[in-house]
């Protein structure tokens, strides 16, 4: 039995650290992209601890990139748009962590697709538990710490274009977002919401053609277009 | 509405946004219509960050080397390459088009 327990055990630590490091690394690029978008180092590190969720950070500053601080409701509202499917994420993870207030919220800002993924993809819940917690403990250290050194990195590269980090964020999101298209309906989706963003971003302020693109998923998702009939 | 503002509101409502899901029971949001929606939105921010990561310049469209870099993940990860190897060579594509004066 306790044999059983090491196979699992060691299986999900793997699992969780193969997922955790180049996660981790790749806050160096959110970290010079922030402080190049304008943010002061602590306001980046800020940012990574408080608001832990890649994709929400990475949709903030790229809208305050574009249209400063007078973009800064559509900022708050995509990286908030964006961060409702932790929520989900939680939902799934919630028999998974437990009972207990402290754990229930130390979970809550653990809870991100990492983390989400590994544990989901364990057998046992033994091997879920070990899954989310070392998942997203490992990224929360990395991450925070990458974050800094990007921000003091950021300080020294100047234009980061040079090095050509802009392109990495939008390889990131595509990263994001690859592992979701896996039916007709989010693909009709990603390809509408990007035409419609790339088409509305000359005639309306920075950020909201992005949400106008987020109008198209709630369309098809409450009228099913493109579903699978079943 | 200063940065510091900004920060502290996106993240306090992010971080709200996955407390909630330990709040609230299984049953009202795991129905089919709120998950699929809330699954497209995701799809959709994403796709027009992209859009827009890859071709806004302010409120200009500009095609430059953060398109062919782009289409570089693209192939990455159509091939299962690991995300950051993806990352990585989408920033040097991009570095390497703009060295060579290649691409803006």
């Amino acid at each position: 039995m306790a044999r059983s327990n090491d196979v699992e055990d060691t299986t999900a630590w793997r699992a969780s650290l193969s997922v955790a490091i180049p996660v981790a690394l790749y806050g160096v690029s959110f970290g010079a992209l922030s402080v190049a978008s304008g943010l002061d180092v602590w306001q980046t590190s800020v940012l990574s601890l408080l608001m832990f969720s890649g994709g929400s950070q990475f949709a903030l500053i790229g809208v305050l990139a574009a249209g400063g601080v007078a973009a800064g409701p559509s900022a708050i509202a995509a990286s908030t748009l964006l961060g409702a499917r932790n929520t989900l994420y939680a939902i799934r993870m919630s028999p998974v962590i437990g009972r207990g207030f402290w754990r229930r919220a130390a979970a809550g800002h653990l809870t991100i697709d990492e983390s989400t993924a590994v544990a989901t993809s364990q057998p046992t819940l033994r091997g879920q538990r070990i899954g989310f917690w070392v998942t997203g403990l490992a990224i929360f250290i990395g991450w925070n710490l990458m974050t800094l050194a990007g921000a003091l990195l950021g300080d020294l590269l100047g234009d980061v274009s040079r090095y050509g980090l802009d392109a990495a964020a939008a390889a990131a999101f595509l990263g994001l977002l690859w592992p979701r298209l896996t039916a007709l309906q989010p693909v009709v989706v990603a390809v509408a919401a990007a035409v419609v963003a790339a088409v509305l971003t000359p005639w309306l302020p920075p950020g909201i053609p992005i949400l106008a693109a987020a109008v198209v998923a709630i369309l098809v998702g409450v009228f099913d277009w493109w579903g699978r009939r079943s | 509405m200063n940065v510091w503002t900004i920060i502290l509101v996106a993240a306090i409502l992010v971080l709200a946004l996955k407390l909630v899901g330990y709040l609230v029971p299984q049953s009202l949001i795991e129905k089919p219509t709120p998950a699929r929606v809330l699954g497209l939105v995701t799809v959709a921010l994403l796709a027009a960050l992209i859009a827009v990561q890859t071709l806004a310049v302010g409120s200009h469209i500009v095609v430059d080397a953060r398109v062919p870099a782009v289409l570089l993940a693209a192939g990455l990860l159509a091939i299962r390459a690991p995300f950051i190897v993806v990352i990585v060579a989408a920033a040097v594509c991009a570095a390497v088009l703009r060295m060579l004066g290649w691409a803006a």
